[in-house]
Order: structure tokens, then C-alpha cells, then sequence
């Protein structure tokens, strides 16, 4: 019994990192960028929340609703002002850097704005979940909440790559950008609408992190971003399937590493298992190897 | 391209791994030995984290620090001399704190109350050593931290927090089986973890689950909660901060877990987290030096001044420094020590007085030292009722 608690506090913390790590793949497999700038739009996504409800008194909905609009803006105008200028440059590791200095910004604008006091957050799911067997074995209501938004999120983009013109116009331009814009897609719209989709996931995915671990500081976004980082890593990034599967794994590796093995080593497990799967699978669980053009 | 991205992956992980691993580092180069400046003010530093993560305790030590300055020119100064003040950021990190020493001593300093914290401390303590500099932290309480003859500190060292809990434990006879979560990526956590295992087993308490977590894995504590519960710990005492207590709580709570929870100073501050539901810190016990809410006339009067200047009420950051200035002022009393004075002088007076002086502070009616730099006081334990600290 004890070992389903335990596989379900994984699956729980796993969801938070699943739905962080769509956010990330969405934007790699596109934008072929790593935006690192990624777990600190969550935090800024995760601060508006917690203004407009504790501080204005809005109702969670529409907290939620400006928090994705203030997000989306977000990472429009840093893709537009950090990266874009960038895209051309010989080296990628020019943007690369780029979204590791947009990272401590971010973060330090926060500092400035909201102090550096840990702050509660009000949970937006006020389930308690689902208890059985007498209490015990206990589900919390938000991870049911996180991992049916997180199928959510996962079918919605399926749907929109797959389904509509915008959607096909960014796997045009995954495959390759010249022959994209060859066809007549504006490369720079569809990265910009990646971006957009992307941080407006992150605003989501901020709210619900904060929901199931419920304070507020402005380096709450850099710890489970890596490790979102490394969830997509696994799953095989650019792959959206993917992104949830490694987050869901990453979360029950730690949490049974952390339980059986030992609660120190667990990050030192998490990362070593990734090394691993590197080394056997480089492109991770479901990535496809891609055969570069000459 | 794949394979390329799997290598850099890999190697990015190990650098950010590297990165979080590297704390201290090298000095920076400590300029020449300024003595005594102009005669008149004694010159007082203090260094703490004024922004970043640890911002609300470098405040208060310098904030503090400042009102009993301000206090002590107010009622005519020492010996006839005043005291000039003046706070520097370290943001917590050992090699900005050492920087923060040097720019103080650019500045005259004679004096330091500080650093804040204990890696800080103890990276600050090598230069203030080398300078024989008089160091008094507040609030740096790992045991290395007065390694030098040079350097007192204000409140329990963290061996002697868990020796303290685990002996109020075993008096009071409260719980039956213990369990403990402890940081040990953070030298304040397992440092009283260790002593109160020690102690704990001194006095048969029985342990039934010590279980760590560290800063990279400070979010999610179920496993922790969950092996306690599983143990039928009654009690689980967590001598770590505020900030991570506070979801230990929550997290508690929706696992219907109900254990009475037991903390050190570190604690002191949970109910000033901004938002957070006071209910779950009900009965939670708390062995911390200062309460803003004790009723006795010097907190009374203090807690109301700091309030006017600084518009927050004071933690025991803030009481620490507070006494910590008073004391200075009483050992300068003592020796007669006058500013014209060389620092080197000045250490060497404040040294010899610090184990003679005994002083009615905030954090208790009678601080005296040991020469080796640790405070003798009675510990203070408080127990948190209707959302306030009651004296235990």
C-alpha cells in the first residue's frame, strides 16, 4: 500500500514537471532553441496569479486568463527582442546564452518588484481528491487536475500541428527553415506564435505547480525548469508525447529513489539515469533521429 | 545533430551540477590595514544578505543593528563618543560577503556585526582574523563560525539548538516517537540534526525516521511526511527554515497527517509568510531567542520603534543584532576603549571584555560569553496558539 503512495506522489510531482517540459519541447522543436528563459516565465505566470487573487481579489478564472495573455506578451517580446536578432548568428550558442541572461533578468526583476520573502500561494483546485481504502491510499485533487490538463494540453497541440494551416507552417518550418520560407511561410510569424503558445503553457503550468507546492519566490522557476529540461531531454525533446512521458518517468524515479535508495542521492539518480539514456538513446524515449541533409 | 545536442545536454548538466556545488572561493585581495580614523565615532559595519534569498534575515541584522546605534547616540553615545553605522549586501554568498568586508573596512570600520550567516561568516572570519578585527554575527551559529579568538556570536551555536530541543524533548516528555526532515545540503540543518541524534539517543528518545532533503528537492516533501506517518512519529522535528516549513505544513495537512511539529530559530518567521494560512502553524513549538510578541517592556518599546523606522515587525535577526551593538557598547564601556584606537587595539579590548560583561537583552535577561566566543542564556521555547508565539 505504502509503495502506491509513494508511486502516486511521484505521478503527482511528475505531472508539474510533464507540463513545464511540454512548454519546453513546444519551443524546441520548432524554434530548434533551448529557451532556458522557460522555468522563469512560469514564475512570472505564477506571481500575476498570485497578484491579481490575493492582491486584487479576482476570481481564479480570470487571474488565470491574465496571467496567459501576460505570459504570451512575455515571451513574444523576448523572442522578438533576445532572440530573433540572434537567429541568423553563426553560432547557436549565441541565443543559448541569450536565454540564460533573459533567465537571471527575469528573475531579478522579480526580486525587485516582489521582494525576495517567500509568499503563500491560495491553491486555484480546492479538491481535496479522491481517498481509498479507508484513507489509505490518498490522491490529491491536484494531481488529478494536473495530469488531465497536462492529456489536455498534449491533444490540444497535436490537434493544432496536425490540424491547422499555422500548425503545419511550424512543422514546415521544424524541417527545414529555407524550404519553408521557399513555400511562402513567414518564419519569423510562426516562431513568434510558437512562443506564444509556449509561455501561455507556462502560465498554466506556473498556476498548477504553485497549486500542488504552494509558495511563491523568484527562483521557484529555475530548479523544476532544469528538470523539465531534463524530463523533455528524456522523453526525447521536440517530441510532445514525449515531454509528458518524461515527466511523468522523471517524477516516479525520484520520488521511489528518494524512498528506496536514498533522500539525498535522488537528483544525483534522476541525472545519472539521464546519462544513461543518452548514452543508449541519444535522441531520448521517443525522439526520431533526424538524418541531416548535405 | 541529435547526438550533438545529447553531448551538450550532458555537459550542461555537469556544469550547472558544478556550478551549484562550488560555494566559497577564493579571497579577494584584502587591502592594507587601516587603523584608527579620525577620533570621535566608532565605526560599525554590518553584512548581510539585503536582497536575494535570505533578504528578510540581512535586513533585520542591519536594520537592528542601526536602531540600537541610533538609540546609543540618542542617550549621549559611549564614553562620549558615538557610534557611526553603516550595512553592506552580501546576497548570501561567501565571496560577495568577503567584498562587503573589504568595502567596510575601506570605510573605517572598527567594529563588525555580522556576517549574518553562517557560510558567510565563516569566509569573513579568515580576513577579520588576519586584521584582528572584532567580529560579533548575530545569527551565525555554525560552530566554525568562532573558531577564531577574535569572533563571538549572539546566539546558540547549531549544536548546541539540537542539544537544547532534544533535552526540552525528553523534560517535558511531549511525543513518544520522533521523526526528523532535515536540509543536509545546508550546514545550519544538519548541524542541529546531528547533535539533537545525539542527544536524542543520550536520552532513549526513540527516532523513528531522520529523512533529508536538499536544496535542489525542497518542494516536495511527501516521501519524507510519508515515512514518518508510516513510522507512527507523534512528533517530527524540523530544524530547518521557515520557507520550506511552510509546505512541510500544507503538504501535512492534506496528507491528514497531524504530528506535533518542532522547530528551531530557523522557524521563527513562519508567520509572517505573506498569505500563508496561520491555522496549519497551530501548535507548532519553536525554540527561537525573541518573540515580537512577548510583553515585556523592552521588546514592547523595541518592537514599536522598529516598526516606526524599518515598517516591519522585527524577527530575532533584528534582536540579535540589536544586543549584539549593546553589548559592544558595554564591553567598550568596560576597557575604555576610545576610537583613536588602532582596530587591532580595539579587538584586543572587546576580546578581553566580552567574557566579563553581562547584559539585559532582548533575547535574554542575562547574555554573558565564554572566552571562546559562545553566548550562556537560557534557551526560550514558544509554542504557536491562535496565530500568535506563547511562552512556553
Amino acid at each position: 500500500m505504502s509503495f502506491l503512495n509513494y508511486l502516486i506522489n511521484g505521478l503527482s510531482l511528475g505531472s508539474v514537471y510533464a507540463i513545464i517540459a511540454l512548454g519546453y519541447t513546444m519551443v524546441y522543436g520548432i524554434a530548434k532553441m533551448l529557451n532556458f528563459a522557460h522555468g522563469d516565465i512560469i514564475m512570472v505566470g505564477s506571481y500575476i496569479v498570485y497578484s491579481a487573487m490575493s492582491m486584487a481579489g479576482m476570481h481564479p478564472a480570470i487571474a488565470i486568463l491574465i496571467a496567459m495573455v501576460g505570459c504570451m506578451v512575455l515571451g513574444v517580446v523576448t523572442e522578438r527582442v533576445a532572440y530573433r536578432p540572434l537567429r541568423g548568428a553563426s553560432s547557436s550558442l549565441a541565443v543559448l546564452i541569450t536565454a540564460i541572461g533573459v533567465s537571471y533578468l527575469l528573475q531579478n526583476i522579480a526580486l525587485l518588484v516582489f521582494g525576495a520573502d517567500t509568499k503563500a500561494f491560495t491553491s486555484v483546485i480546492n479538491w481535496k481528491g479522491i481517498t481509498l481504502f479507508d484513507g489509505e491510499l490518498q490522491i490529491r485533487g491536484t494531481t488529478i487536475i494536473t495530469i488531465a490538463v497536462g492529456l489536455l494540453v498534449l491533444f490540444g497541440l497535436q490537434a493544432f500541428i496536425h490540424r491547422t494551416k499555422s500548425g503545419q507552417a511550424m512543422l514546415a518550418v521544424a524541417q527545414d527553415r529555407g524550404a519553408a520560407t521557399l513555400c511562402g511561410i513567414d518564419v519569423n510569424k510562426t516562431i513568434a506564435i510558437t512562443f506564444a503558445i509556449g509561455s501561455s503553457l507556462a502560465a498554466v503550468a506556473g498556476v498548477l505547480f504553485c497549486s500542488t507546492y504552494p509558495t511563491i519566490t523568484p527562483y521557484i522557476g529555475s530548479m523544476p525548469g532544469i528538470k523539465a529540461f531534463v524530463a523533455a531531454v528524456f522523453g526525447g525533446i521536440g517530441s510532445i508525447p514525449g515531454a509528458m512521458i518524461g515527466g511523468l518517468t522523471l517524477g516516479v524515479i525520484e520520488i521511489l529513489s528518494r524512498t528506496y535508495i536514498s533522500s539525498q542521492l535522488s537528483e544525483a539518480i534522476v541525472f545519472a539515469i539521464l546519462i544513461v539514456v543518452l548514452l543508449v538513446k541519444p535522441t531520448g524515449l521517443l525522439g526520431k533521429r533526424v538524418m541531416e541533409k548535405v | 545533430m541529435k547526438k550533438k545536442l545529447a553531448v551538450s545536454v550532458v555537459a550542461l548538466m555537469t556544469s550547472v551540477l558544478m556550478l551549484a556545488g562550488c560555494g566559497g572561493g577564493a579571497s579577494g585581495g584584502s587591502s592594507q590595514g587601516s587603523g584608527g580614523t579620525a577620533g570621535g565615532v566608532f565605526k560599525i559595519g554590518a553584512i548581510g544578505p539585503m536582497t536575494g534569498d535570505g533578504a528578510a534575515y540581512g535586513m533585520a541584522v542591519v536594520n537592528g543593528s542601526k536602531l540600537a546605534v541610533d538609540e546609543i547616540n540618542a542617550a549621549g553615545g559611549v564614553n562620549g563618543f558615538t557610534f557611526e553605522h553603516k550595512g553592506e549586501d552580501d546576497e548570501l554568498n561567501n565571496e560577495k560577503s568577503m567584498n562587503a568586508y573589504n568595502t567596510l573596512k575601506d570605510w573605517g570600520m572598527q567594529v563588525l556585526v555580522g556576517p549574518t550567516t553562517s557560510g558567510c561568516c565563516i569566509a569573513v572570519s579568515d580576513l577579520a582574523h588576519e586584521d584582528s578585527m572584532f567580529l560579533l554575527t548575530p545569527s551565525g551559529t555554525a560552530l566554525d563560525c568562532v573558531k577564531y579568538d577574535n569572533v563571538f556570536r549572539v546566539c546558540f551555536s547549531d549544536p548546541a539548538q539540537g542539544t537544547a530541543s532534544a533535552k526540552y524533548l525528553a523534560e517535558k516528555g511531549i511525543g513518544s516517537k520522533y521523526a526528523v526532515i532535515y536540509d543536509s545540503s545546508d550546514p545550519y540543518s544538519s548541524g542541529i540534526y546531528e547533535s539533537f541524534n545525539a542527544e536524542a539517543s543520550a536520552q532513549g528518545l526513540t527516532i523513528v525516521s531522520a529523512e533529508a532533503f536538499t536544496s535542489d528537492s525542497n518542494k516536495d516533501f511527501s516521501v519524507q511526511l510519508q515515512k514518518a506517518k508510516d513510522g507512527g512519529a507523534d512528533l517530527v522535528f524540523l530544524p530547518i527554515y521557515y520557507n520550506q516549513a511552510a509546505l512541510i505544513l500544507k503538504q501535512a495537512a492534506d496528507m491528514n497527517y497531524q504530528p506535533v511539529f518542532f522547530g528551531c530559530d530557523g522557524m521563527d518567521g513562519i508567520l509572517t509568510v505573506e498569505n500563508f494560512d496561520t491555522s496549519l502553524a497551530e501548535g507548532l513549538i519553536l525554540m527561537t531567542p525573541f518573540s515580537a510578541d512577548a510583553t515585556d517592556e523592552r521588546t514592547v518599546n523595541f518592537v514599536k520603534k522598529y516598526q516606526e523606522q524599518f515598517g516591519e515587525v522585527p524577527n530575532q535577526f533584528a534582536a540579535d543584532a540589536y544586543d549584539g551593538v549593546y553589548a559592544i557598547k558595554e564591553a567598550i564601556e568596560k576597557k575604555n576603549l576610545t576610537p583613536d584606537m588602532s582596530t587591532e587595539d580595539i579587538c584586543k579590548g572587546l576580546m578581553e571584555a566580552f567574557p566579563e560583561i553581562t547584559i539585559n537583552g532582548l533575547t535574554s535577561s542575562a547574555l554573558s560569553w565564554d572566552a571562546s566566543g559562545e553566548p550562556n542564556k537560557e534557551p526560550r521555547i514558544f509554542a504557536i496558539e491562535g496565530g500568535k508565539y506563547v511562552v512556553q
